[in-house]
């Protein structure tokens, strides 16, 4: 079997690489067979990462221990959904599975588009089977899951594997890393269409037609990637945050960010014609970004709690950068002509103006962020000290970029394009402002003393009744006109343009999301040593440790403190934070228990055992608002998905359109 | 003109303020990451905010009522006299489930007049218990590994 799936990764690896030159040889030679025969590579190298995938899979779930790979990430006793988790759990596999990704999003890419993109999709091909076969180079040369474990001649298996890390043990580390990856990977293909579009000169913006699609399922992946790795983090790491300024996970939010200004900036384009340049660029660093962040997460380019292996691979990441951005930048330059703008700035209080600021800002952002993750990597290489920054800088820099997004957020998709008049500012921002300001007033009489946070809430009150506003006008005359109920007509009204009000209620998940970030300045943290029968009281409530039992199961052992919580003399509920020892790999782990209510969530860790081994130390933190981060991160998927479907004006269009025209430029039709 | 020059301040001003704030957010918590040989090494290091790395000497972990002693030594036998610091930790939190002897450590804080390092912060984790070290054969070191006593 082994041999099976490393053929597999081979076969796939040189029909990739044959793609690349297929498609190169068809546009070069004019040869129509080539191009075909490139896009039927892209097919096979599908067929053979998924071969070679479904052997690694079969191994774990057989429990074929004479994989080293299996032995190492796996164990008999593990519960099945660990087990498939495990194909991505370390190095080897998640290089395949970042292969079989690609792999499927170039199929999927190629098969789709071939008729409507035929002159871009060798590039395309080019594009995104060199992106895969330097991937499955990887698994191939680098890091080859199959390796057998041999004594002397002989393939030998152990009795049982390691396991898999217990802090991925949880439902939420299954599904973090695939969305995580399909958001990587998804990006390369809007960065193919991107740069297909910009070497062959297509006419008008159709480029950014044909990715928009893309870019925004893939900006979903990575959002709810992000989203649920920082949920993984506040309910399993035990220390009642949930961003940790990680180099690893700062890896995930810089392509996140720039594909947030892309997904911006691509309107002044389609409406403008502005901007062109700036957008390729944007694109092509989100890709460039995901492999960076690849390269940072594999190659042990920077240390990170993520602890993945310190390899030798980060080095052919460089390469593979050095050239891919090579490549882009002289087709950037070589087609300076084709990217000029066709319109300029006109006033700083206009719709263009606040994309301008949205996308500084966002940059300065990003690269905040890559400053701050690469200084003990620059340091040491110019001063030879290695100096790490903490989160007290990427929050010192970060906290008032996104609060000037926030407002950017309130007022940008309000302003006008060109100028806005003094008039349609007092009518557009009058009650909001007021409303804004009252907020932060009573906070502050209230006792709020923390300056952020009381900035952020009142942003927060401004940019949502913003947004009401807009769906309660836009209804209001729906519901005029065709005579229907309010909530009708603002189903109605969000179906008419789907981009323009899911984006709102992408727009308001962020608001959301804002108020459970500054709500951290609520939050308290209690720790102490607790004997059974002791209580303590902390922001309101009060915690009883009524007991702690221990029991044993083939894959942990675990000690279970049983703490009463009641508030106000009213008994809550029995709370059980644990420590496990995992037997495979001697390692123990907290597991906490959270009581998630909007009023406010009661994190309970049984942190450690005191100095005399005894008692059991106990951590609670009370944080009150940190579920609207949740909430907001459910209306983001929602109001992504409601951007993602076709507005009903658009798809009447469409389907009257003959089918033969399509090829022609259809700029024109915005939305 | 007059319009581009107004841009060009705005943007200016942005990147200016957040420049000064990236600036003084590094001053605030730039932390050196040294190995004990360079921490040996360093001009005036009381003077630093100081991340340093080692292992756990084995059984030197010392837990009284307030804090924690133990002594961080490098592994490394090319040396002739080992690298050793004494560390007392006085953090808050309780030491991390993979902080024992011979564990790898990652102690934040600062040295101290008397020649031990105070430490707020410790990470620590077990010595390669999840990768097999870079570059070596796997198979070997694996079954070393899955041999070696659990501790």
């Amino acid at each position: 079997m082994e041999n099976l799936g490393y053929l597999a990764v081979l076969l796939a690896f040189i029909l990739s690489a044959y793609a690349v030159l297929a498609a190169l040889g068809g546009k070069l030679r004019r040869n129509p067979f080539l191009e075909l025969s490139a896009q039927r590579a892209v097919l096979a190298a599908w067929l053979m990462t998924t071969a070679a995938s479904a052997i690694l899979l079969h191994a774990i779930l057989t429990d074929n221990f004479s994989f080293n790979y299996v032995a190492s990430r796996s164990n008999a006793s593990l519960d099945l959904l660990y087990k498939v988790a495990a194909w991505w759990g370390g190095q080897e596999g998640s290089l395949l599975f970042w292969s079989w990704i690609a792999a499927t999003y170039s199929f999927v890419a190629v098969y789709t588009g071939r008729v409507r993109h035929r002159n871009l999709i060798p590039y395309v091909v080019m594009v995104m089977a060199g992106t895969q076969a330097f991937f499955l180079g990887l698994v191939a040369f680098e890091a080859n899951p199959f390796q057998v474990i041999m004594s002397g001649p002989q393939i030998t298996a152990v009795p049982d594997g390691q396991g898999l890390n217990p802090l991925l043990q949880h439902p939420m580390m299954a599904i973090h890393p695939p969305m995580l990856y399909l958001g990587y990977v998804g990006f390369t293909v809007p960065f193919a269409f991107a740069l297909a579009s910009l070497i062959t000169r297509q006419p008008g913006e159709r480029w950014i037609h044909t990715t928009r699609v893309w870019t925004m399922v893939t900006w979903l992946f990575q959002s709810i990637g992000i989203l649920l790795g920082a949920r993984w983090a506040y309910v399993v790491l035990g220390w009642g945050g949930y961003w940790g300024w990680d180099p690893v996970e700062n890896a995930s939010l810089l392509p996140w960010i720039t594909g947030t200004a892309f997904l911006h900036s691509v309107m002044m384009q389609e409406k403008k014609g502005m901007m062109k340049v700036w957008n390729i660029v944007l694109i092509s660093a989100t890709f460039f970004l995901c492999i960076f962040g690849t390269m940072m997460t594999r190659g042990g380019l920077v240390s990170s709690v993520h602890a993945f292996a310190q390899s030798e691979i980060g080095g052919y990441f460089v390469w593979y950068l050095i050239i891919g951005i090579g490549i882009t930048a002289y087709f950037i330059a070589s087609r300076r002509q084709y990217l000029r703008s066709e319109a300029e700035l006109e006033s700083v209080v206009s719709r263009e103006s606040s994309f301008l600021f949205n996308n500084v800002i966002l940059l300065a952002s990003c690269f905040a962020v890559l400053w701050g993750t690469l200084f003990p990597v620059m340091s040491e290489y110019f001063t030879g000290n290695k100096i790490t920054v903490g989160a007290p800088f990427f929050n010192k820099v970060n906290v008032p970029i996104a609060l000037f997004l926030l407002f950017l957020t309130g007022v940008g998709p309000l302003f006008a394009w060109r100028r806005t008049s003094l008039e349609s500012l007092r009518r557009n921002f009058q009650w909001p402002a007021l409303v804004a300001v009252l907020c932060g007033v009573a906070l502050v009489a209230a006792g709020m003393r923390h300056f952020y946070a009381t900035v952020c809430f009142s942003l927060c009150a401004f940019v949502t009744l913003t947004v009401l506003m807009e769906f309660y006008r836009g209804g209001r005359v729906i519901q005029r006109k065709f005579e229907m109920s309010l909530p009708s007509a603002l189903v109605e009204l969000t179906w008419r343009n789907t981009r323009r009000y899911g984006g709102y209620l992408v727009h308001m998940a962020i608001v959301l999301m804002f108020v459970g970030f500054a709500g951290a300045a609520f939050n308290i943290v209690h720790q102490q040593e607790m004997a059974v029968g002791d209580s303590i009281e902390v922001g309101g409530y009060e915690f009883k440790l009524q007991n702690v039992s221990e029991m044993d199961s083939p894959n942990y052992f675990r000690a279970v403190a049983a703490i009463d919580v009641t508030k106000n003399g009213e008994f809550l509920e029995t709370m059980a934070p644990e420590r496990r020892l995992y037997h495979a790999s001697r390692q123990p782990t907290s597991r906490v228990d959270v009581r998630n209510r909007l009023g406010g969530d009661v994190y309970l860790v049984y942190a450690g055992q005191s100095s005399d081994g005894a008692n059991p130390i106990v951590q609670v933190y009370i944080n009150p608002l940190v579920n609207w981060i949740w909430i907001g991160s459910f209306l983001l998927v929602l109001g992504t998905l409601v951007a993602l479907i076709p507005s009903k004006r658009a798809h009447r269009a469409e389907r009257v359109r003959p089918a033969q025209l399509k090829e022609q430029p259809i700029a024109a039709s915005g939305d | 003109m007059k319009k581009q020059a107004k841009f060009v301040a705005i943007i200016a001003a942005i990147v200016v303020t957040l420049a000064w704030m990236g600036v003084s957010g590094v001053k605030e918590s730039a932390t050196y990451y040294v190995t004990l040989e360079e921490l040996m090494a360093m001009d005036n290091p009381g003077s630093k905010r100081i991340r340093v790395g080692g292992d756990v000497a084995d059984g030197s972990i010392v837990r009284s009522s307030k804090n924690v002693e133990f002594t961080l030594h490098q592994e490394d036998e090319s040396m002739a006299a080992a690298q050793v610091l004494e560390v007392v930790y006085t953090g808050e939190d309780p030491l991390p489930d993979t902080f024992r002897d011979k564990a790898q450590a990652l102690c934040d804080g600062f040295l101290r007049a008397d020649g031990k390092f105070e430490a707020t912060k410790i990470q620590a984790k077990c010595a390669s218990k999840y990768e097999a070290e870079p570059g070596a054969d796997a198979a070997p070191v694996y079954g070393a590994e899955a041999s070696s006593p659990t501790d």
